[in-house]
């Protein structure tokens, strides 16, 4: 006998739950996803090859995913403190603090979007500091990369904060009782152990960012060829009627963003499967 | 190495957890802290480790203050219940975590780290585990780990904490003889905290009872059970027989008789008070010389018999065991019983 395809098993509704799944699955995801790979097919490899290729195209994508990435990476340290410290100690303040974290979530981006801008143009009130040294925030990569460390804040230290506050505190006392430091605690014993978790929340972090359109138009100033974002080069194709464009810039980012999620899952897996839970 | 415990006291907020406790114990010693959830017993092992601070009181090492050590300087091998291995390193680096831990001057090259994990995962009789993962291994094999982790630094003192709490029976049964073998082989000074008396009373060299965060009693296996030192003892190890008396010139009465005891049991002040005794330190005398009583109820439990007797003149009921193929006297028969052993305690 061939394996069975479902395992028996006492939970009911296994039909009806996977059937669900994938219904909603299908209509909220596969369905807009497939629509758009089958509208980029009718251009043909060559011509979104050729789109792909164009200098102002190429210029885009290069910002949205380095900015993207810089944001998240730079988020992991800071996030990780944040829930540190929210997990950690205990101060007057700590629940507003906590759900300030929040905010980005439910803020509109484009409100974020305009604070910042107003903060850090060089005649903002952080702004004027930096152009007094002669650095400009605003308008520039570095303001799109701002915009995307306020926004993918949250995921890093909601994704760290319940593993966190779940780490055997007994795992760090025996640490501590064979005679290592609380440096060298938290280097070989804690963040090993929240790796998984870290890695989790740099992956969503950086979806986000890739993603993110609101807040960084504002602050960004939307320079081709220096500060234009891939969404905003999508939305300007559209405006401008061509679709076709649109769609190959759109493909190139969902195989991009595909790709690298992909990867971050296979290294979470692997982690999983290695360590286990003792 | 040997520990001393002087006048600890730990209070959490408002309660206190342990109540100036005193205790020593010699190099090479096994000794077990046994008291029911709540007794103190994992606060004190805690504190001697460095992991909690008393409110009072000293602890000494080998004579020498240690009490404002902190863990690391303690040197201290800690083995916990869940165990607390690293599960993201294989089991040799679990081991020699406490060796690489050490500073520049005083840490083993790699090349010696690597022939003291060898070591280790002999004694604990897991040659060859070296490089898989804590996740890879059985209950049983994962706290052996534990131990060969602690080991490692050459503690001073080992501490267990509960340390086959969450194994089943069989492998803590296993352990248990293991430990003891193991311990007889290195000669750590060594305190486990449980609270399961047979565990204490079949491993440790001698057995520490608390309860409510003061010491009970303390004394070799057999004076424990034999001999307790209180009413406590008496009702949390083993079981026994409660009897009211009224104690009249140190000696007890039951329904206006004198109860004949050994000469050797502690008598209280005038008034009443509790006799204590053990089923098996009953002797059913066939002479008819002692205590006069009725059979109330016989059961066959296992390879002996259990007789529940009520004593003349009152409701209390002492229970006896006789042996299942010997006299004993059926249900509504007269019998006499004598006491080994007893404890009288005011009520």
């Amino acid at each position: 006998m061939s394996a069975r395809f479902v395992q028996p098993s006492v939970i009911p509704g296994f039909r009806l739950a996977l059937g669900f799944t994938v219904f909603y699955l299908a209509v909220i995801v596969l369905i807009p996803l497939a629509a758009l790979i089958w509208r980029a097919s009718d251009l043909g490899l060559p011509a979104i090859t050729s789109l792909a290729l164009e200098p102002r195209t190429l210029a885009a994508l290069q910002l949205s995913f380095v900015t993207s990435f810089l944001a998240a990476l730079f988020n992991v340290p800071f996030g990780l403190l944040v829930a540190w410290v929210l997990v950690r100690y205990r101060f007057p303040g700590r629940r507003l603090l906590d759900a300030t974290i929040d905010l980005p979530f439910a803020l509109p981006t484009a409100v974020a979007g305009i604070a910042l801008t107003a903060l850090y143009a060089p005649n903002g009130w952080i702004g004027q500091l930096f152009a007094a040294a002669g650095i400009k925030i605003a308008f520039t990569p570095v303001g799109v990369w701002l915009a995307l460390v306020f926004v993918s804040l949250p995921f890093i230290v909601r994704t760290v904060q319940p593993v966190l506050d779940d780490l055997d505190r007994e795992v760090e006392e025996a640490s501590a009782t064979l005679g290592a430091g609380r440096l060298r605690t938290v280097a070989k014993v804690i963040l090993p152990a929240l790796l998984p978790a870290i890695l989790t929340g740099f992956a969503l972090a950086f979806a986000r960012s890739v993603g993110e359109y609101g807040s960084v138009i504002f602050i960004a100033g939307n320079i081709p060829y220096v500060s234009e974002i891939a969404p905003l080069l999508i939305v300007i194709k559209l405006e401008e009627y061509d679709y076709a464009g649109a769609t190959a810039v759109a493909t190139i980012m969902l195989a991009v963003s595909f790709a690298m999620l992909l990867m971050i899952n296979l290294v979470q897996s692997w982690s999983r499967r290695r360590f286990g839970r003792v | 190495m040997h520990l001393d415990i002087r006048q600890i006291a730990k209070d959490f907020g408002d309660t206190a957890a342990l109540h100036g406790v005193d205790l020593s114990v010699a190099s090479g010693e096994l000794v077990a802290l046994l008291g029911p959830s709540g007794s103190g017993k994992t606060t004190l092992l805690r504190i001697i480790a460095g992991l909690d601070f008393p409110t009072r009181g000293q602890v000494l090492f080998g004579g020498t203050d240690a009490s404002l050590k902190s863990v690391q300087e303690r040197n201290v091998g800690f083995v916990f219940q869940h165990y607390a291995l690293f599960r993201h390193m294989t089991v040799a680096d679990n081991i020699a975590f406490g060796l690489r831990a050490r500073p520049r001057a005083r840490r083993p090259s790699e090349a010696d780290i690597g022939r003291r994990v060898e070591t280790l995962l002999e004694l604990v009789q897991l040659g060859g585990y070296g490089k898989r993962y804590p996740a890879q291994l059985s209950g049983g094999q994962r706290q052996r780990i534990a131990l060969a982790r602690a080991l490692a630094i050459e503690p001073q003192v080992l501490l267990l904490d509960e340390p086959f709490g969450a194994l089943d029976a069989k492998v803590r049964k296993e352990l248990r003889r293991w430990l003891r073998d193991l311990h007889d082989r290195t000669g750590h000074t060594t305190l486990f905290v449980t609270h399961d008396q047979e565990e204490a009373l079949d491993l440790a060299d001698r057995v520490v009872v608390m309860s409510n965060g003061r010491i009970e009693q303390v004394g070799v296996p057999e004076d424990i059970y034999d001999r307790p030192a209180t009413p406590f003892v008496f009702d949390f190890i083993g079981e026994a027989s409660r009897i009211p008396v009224q104690v009249k010139a140190g000696v007890p009465h039951l329904g206006g008789r004198a109860v004949p005891l050994p000469a050797d049991v502690k008598r209280p002040a005038d008034g009443p008070a509790i006799l204590y005794v053990r089923p098996e330190h009953v002797t059913l005398a066939a002479d008819g010389h002692g205590l006069g009583g009725t059979v109330a109820s016989l059961h066959r439990s296992g390879s002996s018999r259990r007789l529940s007797i009520r004593l003349d003149g009152t409701d209390a009921l002492v229970e006896a065991i006789a042996p299942y193929d010997g006299e004993a006297p059926p249900v509504g028969g007269r019998t006499a019983l004598r006491f080994h052993s007893p404890g009288l305690f005011a009520a």
